[in-house]
């Protein structure tokens, strides 16, 4: 293909509140996550308060980064022309050891060695974008 | 103690739009045709109605009021359960007539799903399809996981988003193309009796369906259904006024929603298995106070083949894990012990959310369907939107 790759027409985060606090930490490859104050509990996507215990005292607390293959889906017809170079895709949901669960491409995955609790951890690269590896 | 919602109102009016690609005209003028309809099937005139309950904001209510004429409006409401929306908004037009907030609920929904919101081809817009990838517009949170979450990950709709749910069923189950495809081929079956049904005249086989290329694992094209332009509407009464009905009156005997938790995002689940039947199930079948094994059809949401399987579990008609076996052998077919789908479903006959399914519950209580499970007096019709919200409805003769 001579013509520019089309990650440029990628939808870019919108990034507002605190979804736009998390993608900042991901630009300096800080992983971060939300953990509740009063029950310590992790949560991702972010929100103002805890769904366990009520409580809206939190703090970005870091993320190992470890876990494991929830589930996955490959993508074999993208919707989206920002991706019709990469298919076939793997999506992957992956569990941290943290107990958040968060949702990137596999990078570096075959997909036919993707299973179940397949350890994994994810790589936050220079440009606050990341991706699921194996571990 | 008995419900106080059981069997007191009836669907007593269906009424449908033709089911096509390309409709030509806006969804406002399909739902006023289905509205107009199902009043007609009623004995009802527009003035006569005093309810509306809207499914998404596809139209607005103020608009389809103007349009046919229901001038003096006593209850209005609308639900937000994606595809799932009118089974729920059933719930809704039953407890008005039942505590006489109205008198005759009408629950429309039309889209033009195949000429303008085409779920499965979000790059015709580009970039911009980013900017509406939720699957409701607007800033909700729902949209904010796509946005966020899915959409860098190459995640933009149902079919992926449904699939990882189905990836890890199938992984911890094995549950193979063998079972998912048995709901697209009984579905495309029994379209072949319904005049109505898109894909009527156009069978498919096993070598069709294994043939037809993987959209996002484990979903083939075969596993996903039509994208149609059309619109249904019924109209709900109290059981006293339905004994005036032209036809015979369907009972809502059991009807609840369910919400996964939360409902806004999938991966933040306790279980990803969480979805919204199994909430709703259990209590729309304590309401009626019948079990599955009462039922003599059931008309299962099928958005996606693996998405009627997953239901399959969650309504109790098997364990979990075992609704591979329980597909195979024909069980599901129109010749079977619960033939499900039996217009052709959303697969098959058009994707009018789960409308069309309860015009097609009715019209087989009516004993009038065009593949008629005879003798048939107890149904179950289920929904399914968004993200794995639920709903179902018991409708008895
Ligand atoms: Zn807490």
């Amino acid at each position: 293909m001579t013509n520019e790759p089309t990650a440029a027409a990628r939808p870019i985060p919108r990034g507002e509140g605190f979804w736009g606090e998390f993608f900042a930490f991901c630009k300096q490859g800080e992983l971060r996550f939300q953990r509740c104050s009063q029950c310590g509990i992790w949560r991702h996507m972010p929100r103002d308060g805890c769904r366990s215990c009520g409580s809206t005292q939190w703090a970005w607390e870091r993320s190992s980064g470890f876990g494991h293959v929830y589930t996955w889906t490959v993508t074999h017809r993208t919707l989206h022309p920002g991706f019709a170079e990469d298919v076939p895709y793997a999506a992957v949901i992956a569990e941290l050891d943290e107990g958040v669960r968060i949702t990137a491409m596999a990078d570096g995955i075959d997909a036919d060695d993707l299973q179940l609790g397949l350890p994994v951890r994810v790589i936050v690269r220079e440009d606050g974008s990341y991706r699921i590896a194996s571990r | 103690m008995t419900h106080a919602l059981k069997d007191q109102s009836c669907i007593v009016g269906v009424g449908e739009t033709a089911f096509v690609r390309g409709a030509g005209r806006t969804v406002l003028s399909q739902v006023a045709e289905a509205c107009s309809r199902a009043i007609a099937d009623a004995g009802l005139v527009p003035s006569q109605v005093d309810g509306l309950v809207l499914s998404g904001t596809k139209v607005f209510g103020e608009a389809v009021a103007a349009t046919i004429g229901l001038n003096d409006l006593t209850y209005t409401a609308s639900v937000h359960l994606g595809g799932a929306n009118p089974v729920a908004a059933l719930q809704s037009a039953a407890m008005a007539v039942t505590t006489g907030v109205a008198t005759a609920v009408l629950v429309p929904y039309g889209w033009n799903g195949y000429s303008e919101t085409r779920i499965s081809r979000r790059e015709e817009d580009g970039a911009a399809a980013a900017q509406d990838a939720g699957p409701v517009a607007g800033d909700d949170t729902m949209s904010q996981a796509v946005l966020n979450a899915y959409a860098p990950t190459g995640v933009f709709g149902p079919v992926q988003f449904y699939s990882w749910l189905a990836t890890r069923h199938s992984e911890l189950y094995g549950i193979t193309a063998e079972h998912t495809a048995e709901i697209a081929l009984l579905s495309r079956a029994n379209a072949q009796s319904n005049p109505k049904a898109y894909m009527q005249g156009r069978p498919l086989t096993f070598e069709d369906y294994m043939a037809s290329p993987m959209i996002s694992s484990p979903l083939r094209m075969y596993d996903c259904c039509l994208e149609t332009d059309g619109a249904c509407a019924v109209v709900v009464t109290s059981a006293e006024r339905a004994a005036d009905a032209l036809h015979t009156p369907v009972y809502i005997s059991g009807v609840a929603e369910g919400h996964p938790f939360p409902a806004d995002d999938f991966e933040s689940r306790a279980d990803i298995a969480d979805i919204g039947l199994k909430r709703a199930a259990p209590r729309a079948f304590a309401m009626a106070d019948v079990s599955v094994a009462d039922l003599d059809f059931a008309q299962i949401y099928d958005c996606f083949t693996y998405v009627v399987l997953l239901q399959l579990e969650a309504l109790g008609l098997c364990g979990t894990g075992e609704v591979g076996d329980y597909v195979s052998g024909g069980r599901l077919r129109i010749d079977g012990e619960l033939p499900i789908n039996t217009h052709g479903g959303l697969h098959s006959e058009a994707h009018v959310e789960s409308l069309n399914h309860i015009v097609e519950a009715v019209r087989q209580l009516r004993h009038e369907a065009d593949l008629q499970v005879e003798g048939c007096e107890v149904g179950l019709v289920t929904g399914w939107g968004n993200f794995a919200e639920g709903s179902a409805a018991i409708l008895r003769r």
